[in-house]
């Protein structure tokens, strides 16, 4: 019998190691896996690099990875909060690695990592800095640059819902990230609020389809990022 | 002191520009006012990045829904008819052309269409890009609403961006608090601009060359609030 749940956040964190690649969903604070994030960092793995859309600001979650020393690198399109105290102050003292990526190149990025999508090439940031570097080919007419897919060892993701086989849905804006950080990670770990009988799930609207969940936690009172 | 649009007046001049039926992006910031000024009667779908068509009003503090916000992080609704979506196909909506138009704001539109609006590249803010490069690449249609000076007086509309830019040859009409200025293949074109305002004076606070459309309109001062 498949059952994807894990008894508990720290069970479902255990085996990420020093090094890892980790695709975190959320935005704006919102379908952030706060629980996830700080399982993670009471495991104490180190020397992380964290794909996520932005750097989050507060003490909790990717807050406290970030502003304890334990991610390397950063991979995101807007790294800037309010809150100076986690992210900017580690960049400016040289001590976190920031790669800015576009939005919807970030997105696009992680999907074809998803999909087995080699490279591709876009429009978006012909002519900018972000484009500095990499190869830009006339395509359909315009001028693209080569983006290559952003895989990841591991992907923390926040759902709503959940089966025993990891079928997944989601609510409202808290899904944005999540589906295709699930496709593009080797193992993806989902906290969700609520774990539903195999079945219960309507078909047309299920999100994100078991295959691309590894591992469910129930966290029926999600921890909000502060 | 010369006569000048309110932010408000600024943004009920583009919401003439959008019609019924149009999938509309608005950045963070003033663009957001275009929302406030939508007649209610006419069917503008707008997008938020973050995986929402059918953005609605901003909803009451007993409304607030913590898992609905919109790109500007803060709490929003969804209207009759909306949906949601994850963030792949939110930019595939953006960069496969199926928004009609997006409004942003700028630090330097040029005379050629080039956009500058996400860093001054000083360092006195971090560099952060968000969605502004798939938007200016991919919407059918780039409305840049702005004043038309800098505070201390530069212009914004220029020859040649200074500061980094966004993307080329995107933008497609520059509204401003004193003209509203189309981009075309031969430059800058003034549209609308006030009756008390000389194409000199215009011309003066100007940093790239104007030429005034054949059929020009006056600048209207809506009562909006």
């Amino acid at each position: 019998m498949v059952n994807k749940e894990k008894v508990s956040l720290e069970e479902a964190v255990a085996d990420i190691p020093d090094g890892a690649v980790i695709h975190i969903g959320g935005f704006g604070g919102v379908g952030i896996p706060v629980d996830l994030c700080d399982a993670l960092y009471r495991q104490g793995a180190r020397n992380l690099t964290v794909i996520n859309n932005g750097v989050a600001s507060g003490k909790v979650g990717l807050a406290a990875l970030i502003g304890g020393g334990r991610v390397r690198k950063i991979i995101c399109s807007y790294p800037r909060t309010p809150d100076p105290e986690v992210f900017e102050k580690k960049y400016r003292a040289g001590e976190i690695e920031l790669e800015l990526v576009p939005q919807g190149t970030l997105a696009e990025r992680i999907r074809a990592a998803g999909a087995g999508i080699g490279a591709f090439y876009t429009p978006t940031s012909v002519g900018t800095p972000l484009a500095d570097g990499k190869e830009v080919r006339v395509l359909q007419g315009r001028e693209m640059v080569l983006e290559h897919p952003l895989y990841a060892d591991f992907a923390l993701v926040k759902a709503e819902k959940a089966d025993r086989w990891g079928n997944l849905t989601y609510n409202k804006s808290a899904r944005n990230f999540g589906p295709i950080m699930c496709m593009a990670a080797k193992t993806s770990i989902v906290q969700v609020r609520e774990i539903v009988a195999l079945g219960a799930l309507d078909p047309e609207a299920i999100v994100t389809p078991s295959i691309f969940v590894d591992r469910i936690v129930n966290v029926p009172y999600p921890t909000k990022e502060t | 002191m010369a006569e000048k649009l309110s932010r408000r007046q600024i943004a009920w001049r583009i919401v003439q520009d959008i019609h019924e039926g149009m999938y509309v992006n608005l950045g963070i910031g003033q663009p957001e006012l275009v929302a406030d000024l939508l007649p209610p009667d006419r069917d503008v779908i707008l997008h938020s990045e973050n995986g929402i068509l059918g953005l609605g009003p901003k909803p009451t503090p007993e409304e607030a829904d913590d898992d609905l916000i919109n790109a500007g992080k803060k709490h929003a609704s969804l209207v009759t008819g909306g949906a949601y979506f994850h963030h792949a196909d939110s930019f595939a909506m953006v960069r496969g052309g199926h928004i009609d138009v997006c409004v942003l704001g700028a630090f330097q539109v040029a005379a050629n269409g080039d956009l500058a609006n996400w860093t001054t590249g000083g360092d006195d803010l971090l560099p952060a890009v968000g969605g502004a490069m798939d938007l200016v690449a991919g919407a059918k249609k780039v409305f840049i609403m702005m004043d038309h000076n800098t505070k201390d007086g530069s212009p914004k509309i220029v020859e040649q961006c200074t500061y980094p830019l966004t993307g080329r040859h995107c933008v497609t009409t520059v509204y401003t608090d004193i003209a509203v200025i189309d981009i075309k293949p031969e430059g800058c074109v003034v549209r609308e601009k006030f009756a008390d305002m000389t194409m000199d004076e215009l011309q003066a606070r100007t940093g790239a060359r104007l030429t005034l459309a054949n059929d020009w309109h006056l600048l209207a001062t809506p009562n909006v609030g």
